[in-house]
């Protein structure tokens, strides 16, 4: 591709609705490809700006009617670019003014407009360097902009200070972007993630859509993740190194608990009314003794209690399912949030593996007792810290991964999860979500507002584009950009932790991929000898 | 006085009528009228050949028929030497630029033709030094003339682009020219597109 090929000219612009251009006669309107950067030169600054739509346009609507003879080349090459032209619709993302201090700020959103009749070009791989940096020790390459060679680099240590999501269709290709996002974490920020495997994907080998396996986070850095299971058998089968076996005792559900089962298990509210009473009047063993109790027994106990009967059979018939759950014993014997917590806290990543537990109520059941558990110690940890005023005692940022997110955080019960309580509190206790989810628009409005980063693979349902898109500039225009997204491998990148939002085609996850990550541990260390030599004879 | 370039070619007909947009000039070969469309040059002043006629010397006498019992049409002439003299040939130029010292430019003079001006027919090298700008078209589109305008420029332009090596090349630059001058009047540029379609 050419660099800094001229595209045409700024024929009118609103700051709101963006910028027509009129391509130049040479310039085919066949390569211009929506989700493209552009450059404008304004008269003091520069502006940054994507491609967001493509239209033809003539001077005489006769022309359409009466279409000429096109067949002979001549007519085709005198109209082309003169009475017939392309024009391309560019929304105006950032601006670099020429000034030294500027320069210095780096880009900033765009508020005014370019002048008539200014150059448009085509971004340049320097220009996009330029916004989205180099990368370097905080910043982990994501990928490459559509059509462009240039690294696309994500700055990790900004993502994870807030909630982020990625989204998409089913087999777009999510897991690949949170594995890549989760080695980039992994290599480039403090942070350590606890994920919450539902399908046995990221922890030692993964699976490849169309054939094939991935290698997990273990396999690629033994040292620094352990991987937990819930099926211990599973993992045997599967040949994956264990550190812990997760048991979930009766003893440790609470209401709460339940209350986030309640559409899972078809429980009715005064059922989950129910979970709290009983909660109350039998205690810490409450689930133990609904479930083991004679009938009787629980009648004497529950004297006096205003339970319903339908309510409780109901609850009952409920909490009957969960401890038929495998991994669900009276009463575990090791902690396992404390084993989390301490992986964690010596910044250790932990992928808790579901095994053959993927329904749903599972999934819910042991990443909302165990999220709770944690977020608690961590808030504990972070007040304490903040008492003493002790930058050293807060614990390591955490990102807690979650999959099929909209069963966690749906308006009906992401008041209740804790998941929603992390979602709206963000980074307050250095606990920050990212949600992977194929149905943004189940996911409560709140939750979406409050995260940080977005990023969405294809998308075609309405209401999903619109969640995912809600309260962003542009919205409009990144519509489009993302419903014509190729249904595999593109993605789309927005929010807090980008200058502004990018299509982009996440590296390939492959032997070189691996080689580079080791490569770049390498090369980092070779920086720093180098930086501490440089260091030494200051 | 303007001086007259020695290198010109052979005079071809000598002005009789002169305005600020337009001169007429009369042949001195009766029917040796340049093609229309040509470049000519009178003075410093340049004109397009937009119209033509042959006439009678006498406005009020007509010529009569002459070739009942003649076997051709040379022959009617041959039988009728003085013929030549009582017909004259006559063209009418659109003024479309004048030479501005050593410089060709496409716009008005600033004073007509003079009368008795000869007039000569531009050659190739001159033809191309003219047309290296396409400034005079707008001139032609807009001059009243007494031909189709259509006609005059696609003409033009077909006589020019013979003197250009790459006619094709000359003639789709200048068509583009056209279609920005004519945007808001497509049918009129599809004419004149359509007289220019090299052969």
């Amino acid at each position: 591709m050419v660099e800094n090929l001229k595209l045409g000219i700024v024929t009118a612009a609103s700051l709101e609705k963006g910028v027509d251009v009129r391509l130049d006669a040479p310039v085919s309107v066949e390569d211009m490809v929506v989700g493209r950067y552009v450059t404008i030169e304004g008269q003091k600054r520069r502006f940054f700006g994507m491609i967001t739509d493509v239209s033809l346009g003539v001077t005489d609507e006769r022309l359409a009617i009466s279409p000429p003879d096109v067949n002979d080349p001549f007519i085709a090459d005198v109209l082309t670019g003169t009475s017939t032209f392309g024009t391309i619709h560019v929304t105006p993302m950032l601006t670099i003014s020429g000034d030294a201090k500027a320069v210095l700020e780096g880009p900033q959103p765009v508020k005014t407009i370019p002048a008539h009749f200014a150059a448009v070009n085509l971004a340049s791989e320097q220009d996009i360097e330029n916004v989205f940096g180099k990368e370097d020790k905080e910043r982990f390459n994501i990928g490459n902009p559509l059509d462009m060679e240039t690294k696309l680099c994500l700055n990790l240590v900004e993502l994870v200070k807030r909630s982020n999501g990625i989204f998409g269709k089913s087999g777009t290709g999510k897991t690949f972007l949170t594995r890549i996002l989760l080695i980039g974490m992994l290599q480039k920020s403090q942070a350590v993630n606890l994920v919450f495997d539902m399908h046995n994907e990221y922890g030692w080998i993964g699976t490849r859509e169309g054939g094939g396996t991935a290698k997990g986070l273990k396999q690629l850095f033994p040292a620094k993740v352990a991987v937990f299971t819930l099926d211990e058998e599973s993992s045997r089968r599967r040949k994956v190194s264990t550190d812990f076996v997760v048991k979930i005792g009766l003893n440790e559900i609470m209401p709460e608990d339940i209350s986030i089962l309640r559409s899972t298990f078809n429980l009715t509210d005064l059922a989950v009314e129910a979970a709290y009473q009983l909660y109350k009047i039998l205690g810490h063993d409450w689930l133990n003794k609904v479930l083991n109790l004679g009938e009787e027994e629980l009648e004497e106990l529950l004297k006096g209690a205003t339970i319903h009967e339908g309510s409780f059979e109901n609850l009952k018939r409920g909490l009957g399912s969960i401890g038929r759950l495998g991994f669900v014993v009276p009463e575990a014997k090791g902690d396992s949030v404390k084993n989390i917590l301490d992986f964690l806290l010596q910044g250790r990543n932990v992928v808790l593996e579901f095994g053959r537990y993927q329904e749903i109520g599972a999934y819910l059941l042991v990443a909302n007792l165990l999220s709770r558990r944690i977020y608690s110690r961590y808030k504990e940890q972070m007040e304490e810290a903040i008492a003493v005023d002790n930058e050293a005692l807060k614990p390591r940022p955490l990102v807690i991964t979650i999959e099929e997110a909209h069963k966690f955080l749906n308006p009906e019960v992401a008041d209740k999860t804790i998941f929603g309580t992390i979602a709206r509190e963000m980074r307050k206790y250095n606990v920050s979500l990212l949600v992977i989810d194929q149905r943004p628009s189940g996911i409560s409005e709140e939750v979406m507002s409050q995260m940080g980063t977005k990023i969405t693979c294809l998308l075609d349902n309405e209401r999903d584009i619109d969640s995912v898109l809600a309260g962003v500039s542009g919205k409009n225009e990144l519509k489009s950009v993302l419903s014509r997204l190729a249904p595999k491998q593109q993605a789309l990148i927005f929010g807090h932790a980008v200058p502004m939002p990018v299509a982009f085609q996440p590296v390939a996850y492959d032997a070189k991929f691996y080689a580079s990550l080791t490569g770049a541990g390498q090369k980092s260390t070779t920086e720093q000898v180098e930086k501490d030599i440089e260091e030494l004879w200051k | 006085m303007r001086s007259i370039n020695k290198d010109s070619p052979k005079k071809i007909a000598e002005v009789i009528e002169a305005s600020a947009t337009q001169f007429s000039a009369q042949c001195y070969e009766l029917y040796e009228i340049p093609p229309l469309g040509s470049l000519v040059r009178t003075g410093d002043i340049y004109g397009v050949v937009a119209g033509a006629e042959t006439t009678s010397l006498e406005p009020g006498r007509k010529p009569i028929a002459r070739g009942k019992d003649e076997a051709s049409e040379e022959a009617v002439y041959e039988s009728s030497p003085q013929l030549a003299k009582l017909l004259r040939s006559e063209l009418t130029a659109a003024v479309v630029g004048f030479k501005n010292g050593d410089k060709v430019v496409q716009y008005l003079p600033p004073q007509p033709a003079r009368i008795h001006g000869f007039v000569y027919l531009c050659q190739p090298d001159e033809i191309r030094d003219f047309s290296r700008s396409f400034g005079f078209l707008n001139t032609l589109i807009d001059a009243d003339l007494p031909v189709p305008d259509e006609e005059v420029v696609a003409a033009t332009l077909r006589q020019m682009s013979q003197a250009h090596g790459d006619s094709r090349t000359f003639l789709v630059a200048a068509g583009k020219e056209l279609a920005a001058l004519l945007s808001n009047d497509y049918l009129r540029l599809k004419n004149i597109l359509g007289r220019l379609t090299p052969a």
